[in-house]
């Protein structure tokens, strides 16, 4: 648990794409920006609005109230179950990607408090394997909403994945049932479920709970999708249609209830907490 | 003619032989009779050794075996009064998911699968078997229908993957599929899938959630293509190899024999040698009598144990170390 009460010491500009300096270039509109600036924006530019991938444990004080976080079953580990090789054998990735973003996988979840409001929370984080979902990743997601259907308090997801990990095969794939299987029982038992969808969200988590929820909300500018943009120019030899596949774009079909800017995040979040899941009833129950 | 894969070339010249004297026989005085018999025990020899020993990239290949049979092949051979209904009540009707109601041995049920074409035209008219979003409602469409009336439901599964095109995420093709998984997941009747060429994904997934998942022994079901797979992790130059996706399809673990292995899948239905294009109708009815026999028991079981199996089945699909 430590280290999330450290979270503020952690430099996560380190583990994500912002290179190191003082001085940093936003991905979306190249501006040159202090570094400090863009910290204390939340990882916003404040130029462009482009919303910085972060990772967990700044995902956790943005949303979650200072130190109500406690993770749960943080050490479930794959059995690595097809000694899958690529470049690398998969267990040594997996030991690269476990140093590189400071987490055993590429989501983690447990009981929080917004705004004093009991949750449950799963956050993904893209810099590990891409956030890509293998068993454990699934079988946290399916344990975040089993609790949330025991505890009978609001699950709030935050993806951002390239989808299914090829390196478990099937047993990836199969999460998605899983995860989407869980989330169906917390539908029947009406408890709230919140998914907020970061950059990139793609494939098989787009596929499943990321699309599943009562209400789903996007960060601006927010990559979202099925196919992957280039698989699709490849498919079909067709220029992509202008914000083909932001956030903004998803809105537009939808597909998504809202996009909300990370600063209001928490807020938005608490306030359907609020109103789906007033605490009266809850006392009742 | 037949079509030969090309593992299977040395067959291929052996039993263009065998024609060739059986023309020649065919009328003359001449007995070939002993030396064709001769020849055609060879030739199935060759086969069963090269059957017995298939690499997955070759099981890949058979899967998309041109000549395979297809979603309604098999309706055309199993299933009684078959009625296709069409369309998804929102947006459109997709060619490249089938859906209906028939008999299979004399049980009503919904049979659901992908279909692939045959022949240029009918490729692009089914989308090569790559569902829209549309396909995926239409299916739970008629999923949903089949359990108001408490009819079992069939899904066959053959498909490269869910297309990915520009309208296909404009409508929602992972809001479909999830959809699907989630719902699905709850549907008050038996439901009995079977892969029965190619298992492509996401795409494929949508409609094989069941109480029971076979695979037919030479098809696959994968995460990704071995193609897929090869271009992501080896692609040097834009150049691939077929040794790369052979490579692919090796550590991918996509063949029946590893699902089962995993529990993955709950059986495997043996194809007649040479693969189910060899002897269509055989192959029908061995997929018939696997549902048959699963409903069986599927049917005598209440409507919440049914639904909690099923839960606890997909549940437990996973390979991590228990804390």
């Amino acid at each position: 648990m430590a280290w999330f009460k450290k979270t503020k010491e952690i430099k996560p500009e380190k583990k994500v794409k912002i290179p190191e300096g003082l001085w940093v270039k936003c991905d979306n509109c190249k501006e040159i920006i202090y570094k400090k600036e863009i910290e204390k924006n939340l990882q916003v530019c404040p130029k462009c609005n482009y919303h910085f991938r972060i990772a967990v444990a700044e995902r956790i004080n943005i949303l979650a109230d200072e130190g109500s976080f406690v993770e749960l079953y943080a050490d479930i580990a794959t059995t690595n179950p097809l000694n899958f090789k690529d470049t690398i054998a998969y267990k040594d990735r997996l030991a690269e990607n476990k140093k590189k973003s400071g987490i055993n996988e590429a989501a983690v979840y447990g009981s929080a408090a917004i705004n004093n409001r009991p949750v449950i929370l799963a956050i993904m984080d893209f810099t590990f394997m891409g956030g890509s979902m293998g068993s454990v990743v699934g079988e946290k997601i399916a344990r975040a909403a089993e609790k949330a259907l025991e505890e009978k308090i609001p699950l709030i997801t935050v993806s951002s994945s390239g989808g299914a990990r090829m390196q478990e095969g099937m047993f990836s794939l199969m999460q998605m049932a899983k995860v989407s299987a869980a989330i169906a029982k917390l539908k029947e038992a009406d408890v709230l479920y919140i998914s907020i969808v970061a950059d990139p969200t793609f494939g098989g988590v787009t596929a499943s709970f990321a699309m599943l929820g009562d209400v789903i909300i996007a960060e601006p500018k927010s990559l979202i999708g099925f196919a992957g943009p280039r698989v699709i120019e490849q498919t079909i030899k067709q220029q992509l249609p202008e914000n083909f596949q932001k956030a903004e774009f998803l809105l537009e079909h939808g597909m998504i209830d809202m996009v909300v800017e990370r600063k209001d995040l928490k807020n938005t979040v608490y306030k359907l907490i609020e109103h789906f899941m007033p605490r009266e009833e809850e006392k009742g129950m | 003619m037949a079509y030969y894969l090309d593992f299977e070339k040395p067959l291929e010249e052996l039993e263009t032989k065998i024609e060739e004297l059986k023309r020649l026989s065919d009328g003359n005085e001449i007995d070939l009779s002993s030396e064709i018999r001769q020849l055609e025990k060879k030739a199935k020899d060759m086969r069963s050794e090269f059957f017995s020993d298939l690499t997955p990239w070759q099981k890949t290949m058979i899967a998309r075996h041109p000549e395979r049979p297809y979603t309604l092949d098999y309706i055309t051979m199993m299933v009684e009064d078959f009625l296709e209904l069409h369309g998804d009540r929102r947006f459109g009707d997709d060619p490249a998911i089938v859906s209906g109601i028939g008999k299979i041995n004399g049980i009503s049920m919904a049979v659901i699968g992908h279909q692939k074409g045959r022949g240029t035209k009918e490729r692009i008219f089914r989308n090569f078997g790559q569902p829209n979003p549309e396909g995926y409602r239409k299916a739970l469409r008629v999923m949903k229908l089949a359990e108001r009336f408490k009819m079992p439901v069939v899904t066959l599964i053959d498909t490269p993957g869910a297309f990915p095109g520009i309208g296909a995420e404009e409508r929602g093709q992972a809001e479909a599929i999830a959809t699907n998984l989630m719902e699905v997941s709850k549907i008050k009747v038996p439901i009995v899938s079977i892969v029965i060429g190619e298992g492509g994904s996401g795409g494929a997934l949508a409609l094989s959630v069941a109480d029971r998942l076979y695979m037919l022994e030479h098809s696959v079901y994968s995460v990704i293509s071995p193609e897929g797979c090869a271009a992501i992790l080896w692609r040097k130059n834009g150049e691939l190899s077929l040794d790369d996706f052979s490579r692919a399809a090796d550590a991918l673990k996509l063949t029946t024999q590893d699902l089962k292995a995993f529990k993955i899948i709950d059986d495997i239905i043996p194809e007649p040698l040479g693969g189910a294009h060899r002897e269509p109708e055989t192959t029908a009815k061995r997929i018939a009598e696997y549902i048959t026999k699963a409903l069986e028991t599927l049917r005598t079981k209440s409507t919440a144990k049914l639904i909690e199996e099923r839960y606890k089945k997909i549940r437990k699909i996973g390979s991590i170390t228990q804390t």
